[in-house]
């Protein structure tokens, strides 16, 4: 009984030169550290820029404001940048892949080059706890899509709705919530209009197997046209009674708030965001760790595997694909209860799109669809505060900075990843 | 558990897969159903299984009468199945594929310890050595296939069904295949052995039934010859030998030196291979499925990118060209998935036998299809090669497999060959077509043709070959005589060239 042991003898042979490191990621650093160099070095401003770290909200403790040099700090960091390159070709020289913590560090240097870059200069501090905490509130209903996504996608069917699912969400709680009085069941009531986007989608996709695609962009198409009739019909005429909801308060953890920076980015937030953290956690701990998530990982890679030891494919498929959908509609709430209150015609703005881009760059796993989409959600608050503080970026630039980041996301470092194998593929018995 | 299926009948539109099958296994049994690609078996086995509901018919476990409405009853009702393509799951791994649909929770999460040690609880009984926590996507296929077992083994099966579980394995695992089938006996299982290899029938069988077009046409003995056997899976007595005469090979034809390729994920495919095929001979390339064979051919017609060595043909490099300039030079191919690679399913025969000549004349003139010429080409050699149709206008796909390779085979044979490279040429076909395919590929030989026949059947590979070069991970392990013996050339499928054994090249 000894199959491995008959196989052995010669599989040495072809391992060496196997492995091959591909110097994609060092090349790519490198361009970016060069493109620091010019920015900070051959571009660089003279005056002062100043970072302010206390939060507007922070009572107690202040915390210093940071005055820094803008052509010195430029240079410092522009030097940083190409040794962290070089780092990473060093790697990919001794055959050893740069890894995620490398890229993040990197990223997070360059990015303060840039900060302080355009923030040289001008009148105005820069309000860095501001800017992240906008960027976490930007990001949580991409958060929330792209939880939704990585479900749906690791049991099998590519989700293209999250964008419907998340204006339904929006558009549904603002009205229940101005209806009710009750936030609480605003936030239901976009879950259950997600779950309805999530129904269509999957007695097409899983029953009627049509291309899911397809059905997905039509969805996507729907529910735009129908949320924007209804609301310039109905809406805007009744706003009183119908398009008035209460907006969540902030709820400070006692403790836990006051840690600067910290405090206020993560522990002095709304409901929505605190169920988020729940969310991302129990998906992940699910998707890895309990049979739910065993059985729904089986049925995305392999329908029929997991159709003869005894799961029902299209079941699991099914109530899986609507719970991602109530995911997403939670995500939606976050437009209207969890941010503005009233609900206004197209208010996500692509950011189902966004998150789907975050579910691959995230590889199909929750915490680093997360992670992706916090990324995407400061890449656009970054613009939004530039413009702001009257920094020397033009600003159609920073608009269009958040869907830059997605392209060199999606595209530069994604190549390796593989999603679950039978995503998108409707499983047919025969 | 005594297995008994009475009268089992499915169809499918108007094809009859199972018509009235009666069978019973007893426990401590191997019962062996034999039969050729389409008989019914498969799907014999998933109406077993639940995978198909029965349209008439019982199955009755210990005499009780069963009602599957899907797989996961008959795994509880006891039965377990070894599948022909696993039903593993790639990116999981041992532990993980063996518990799944039975998982045991501590606290509502996953109890992987308790799945491991049943890994190893169950290995150590059989004496396999299977690493729980190993990818499947790691592992050799003769290992992923006791992983099957085990996760049939892990559910408490007292029936075992094994659906042609040798097409992947060397012959040194089929052996030891067959010595785990016969513990398992031991163990008081009842087995049920899918196959159409009479060899590994007449080793383990305690039963034989013999099923053809969907019926039983009869039981047989273990003792039964080869010749018995097969007639009965065919319905007619045939000569599974061809006659072939002696090779008058000449000068070589085609020589390649050095190959190397290199897959998308620059792994090596192919290692080094060097190689001459003499007009007028066949050298066949032995070996399981997945050690560079298919990457081999594919180089040769220019499929392949990532390419390095010399490939001549007749002292002119064709290594560099497009494929369409390769077959301008005469190169005829056989891909091994015809339905994929050689056929477009929704064209018709006559169609298809032009797939490659829609660049000028006779076929095509001043840009318009020659339809007159087509038909004429197209009627004669659906005659010539016997293909079973309603007429020339017929889609391919419609056509039995054994009728699709001949229309490959008339297509690739009608021009002027200086080499004839097929892959798999007779995967999935009746004994009649095999017959037939066979003579037509040695007919080209003794007209004087370089041929390169790519097989994993060994039957295959003895019955063609004047030359054998057989494959491991990339590499040919040694060029022998095609009269080399099959133990010999078992060792050398699985990597190993006997001290001894006599080169050929």
């Amino acid at each position: 009984m000894s199959a491995v042991t008959a196989t052995s003898p010669v599989a040495s042979g072809t391992a060496a030169g196997e492995l091959k490191v591909s110097y994609k990621t060092p090349i790519t650093l490198g361009i970016f550290a060069l493109l620091g160099v010019i920015l900070l070095v051959v571009f660089g401003r003279n005056g002062t820029s100043v970072f302010n770290f206390t939060a507007s909200n922070a009572g107690a403790i202040q915390l210093p404001v940071v005055s820094m040099p803008g052509h010195l700090t430029g240079v410092v960091i522009a030097i940083l940048g190409v040794l962290l390159a070089l780092g990473s070709g060093l790697m990919a020289r001794f055959q050893r892949r740069t890894p995620l913590w490398y890229i993040t560090i990197f990223a997070v240097v360059l990015v303060t080059g840039f900060l302080v870059w355009a923030s040289t200069g001008i009148p105005h501090e820069l309000h860095v706890t501001g800017l992240l905490v906008g960027a976490l509130g930007l990001s949580a209903p991409l958060i929330f899509g792209s939880l939704g996504g990585v479900l749906s996608e690791r049991v099998g069917v590519t989700n293209i709705a999250i964008e419907g699912q998340l204006l339904a969400g929006a558009f549904v709680s603002a009205v229940t919530a101005t209806i009710t009085h009750s936030i609480i069941a605003g936030i239901l009531a976009a879950a259950v209009a997600g779950v309805l986007v999530s129904f269509v989608l999957a007695v097409f996709a899983i029953k009627y197997v049509v291309n899911q695609v397809i059905i997905g962009v039509v969805l996507n198409t729907l529910v735009a046209g129908l949320t924007t009739f209804l609301y310039q019909q109905v809406l805007l005429n009744n706003i009183g009674a119908l398009n008035n909801p209460p907006v969540l308060k902030q709820l400070p953890i006692p403790g836990l708030s006051v840690i600067p920076i910290i405090g206020p980015l993560l522990f002095d937030q709304n409901v929505i965001v605190y169920f988020m953290y729940v969310a991302v956690a129990g998906v992940t701990i699910g998707l890895f760790r309990t049979r739910w998530g065993l059985r729904l990982r089986a049925v995305g890679e392999h329908p029929q595997a997991a159709d003869t030891v005894g799961i029902n494919v299209g079941r699991t498929r099914f109530w899986n694909v609507a719970l991602a959908g109530a995911i997403v509609g939670v995500g939606g709430s976050y437009f209207t209860l969890g941010n503005i209150g009233p609900f206004g015609a197209n208010m996500t703005n692509g950011a189902g799109y966004i998150a789907l881009a975050a579910v691959i760059f995230g590889g199909w796993h929750p915490i680093r669809a997360t992670l992706a989409s916090l990324l995407f959600g400061f890449a656009t608050n970054l613009g939004s505060v530039l413009g702001s503080i009257q920094s020397p970026v033009p600003n159609d630039f920073l608009l269009m900075l958040p869907y830059v980041v997605t392209i060199f996301a999606v595209a530069g470092f994604v190549g390796r990843v593989r999603g679950p194998a039978a995503a998108g593929r409707p499983y047919i018995k025969s | 558990m005594k297995l008994e299926l009475r009268g089992i009948t499915k169809t499918f539109g108007a094809l009859v897969a199972n018509d009235h099958i009666d069978l019973t296994v007893q426990p401590g049994e191997i019962h062996c159903l034999l039969g050729e690609n389409g008989a019914g078996k498969s799907t014999l086995m998933n109406i077993l299984y639940g995978l198909y509901r029965a349209d008439s018919g019982e199955i009755l476990l210990d005499d009780v009468v069963q009602h599957f409405s899907g797989p996961g009853d008959a795994a509880r009702a006891g039965i377990g199945m070894v599948h022909q393509h696993f039903m593993l799951i790639p990116v999981f791994t041992v532990a993980e594929n063996v518990m799944l649909g039975h998982e045991e929770s501590k606290f509502g999460f996953l109890d992987l310890p308790a799945a491991r040690a049943r890994v190893r609880e169950i290995s150590a009984r059989f004496g396999f050595d299977v690493d729980p926590d190993a990818l499947i996507e790691d592992l050799p296929v003769g290992v992923q296939q006791r992983v099957e077992i085990i996760k049939a083994l892990s559910r408490e099966a007292k029936v075992l069904v094994f659906d042609e579980p040798t097409a992947v394995l060397t012959p040194q695992e089929t052996d030891e295949l067959m010595g785990i089938m016969k513990q398992l006996k031991d163990a008081g299982a009842a087995i049920v052995f899918i196959t159409h290899k009479l060899r590994e029938v007449r080793e383990v069988a305690d039963k034989i039934t013999v099923i053809r077009l969907g019926k039983v046409v009869g039981e047989a003995k273990p003792t039964a010859t080869n010749a018995e056997l097969a007639s009965l899976m065919v319905g007619r007595s045939i000569d599974l030998t061809i006659a072939k005469s002696k090779v008058k090979a000449k000068e070589p034809a085609l020589v390649v030196e050095g190959l190397t390729i290199h897959n998308a994920q620059g792994h090596v495919v192919v290692n080094n291979v060097s190689f001459q095929v003499r007009a007028g001979e066949i050298l066949a390339v032995a070996g399981v499925q997945g050690n560079g064979q298919t990457e081999l051919t594919e180089a040769l017609l220019g499929l392949q990118d990532r390419v390095m060595g010399t490939i001549d043909l007749d002292g002119k490099s064709i290594r560099h060209l497009p494929i369409h300039k390769v077959l301008a030079e005469g190169v005829g191919f056989i891909p091994e998935d015809r339905q994929e690679d050689a056929l477009i399913a929704e064209f018709s025969i006559a169609e298809n036998l032009m797939l490659d000549r829609a660049d000028g004349e006779p076929f095509v003139r001043h840009g318009a299809l020659q339809l007159a010429y087509r038909t004429k080409f197209a009627t004669d050699k659906v005659k010539e090669f016997d293909v079973r149709a309603q007429g020339i206008d017929e889609v391919v796909g419609s056509l039995s497999g054994g009728n699709q390779q001949k229309v490959v085979l008339a297509r690739e044979l009608s021009r002027t060959l200086r080499l004839f490279v097929a892959a798999q040429p007779t995967r999935g076909l009746d004994v009649g077509s095999i017959e037939f395919v066979h003579e037509r590929i040695v007919a080209t030989r003794d007209a004087g043709v370089p041929v390169i026949v790519v097989s994993t059947e060994l039957d295959e590979v003895l019955a063609l070959a004047d030359r054998i070069a057989v494959m491991y991970e990339g590499r040919i392990v040694g060029i022998v005589s095609g009269d080399t013996p099959r133990d010999v050339l078992g060792l050398m499928m699985a990597g190993e060239l006997p001290a001894g054994t006599k080169l050929a090249a």
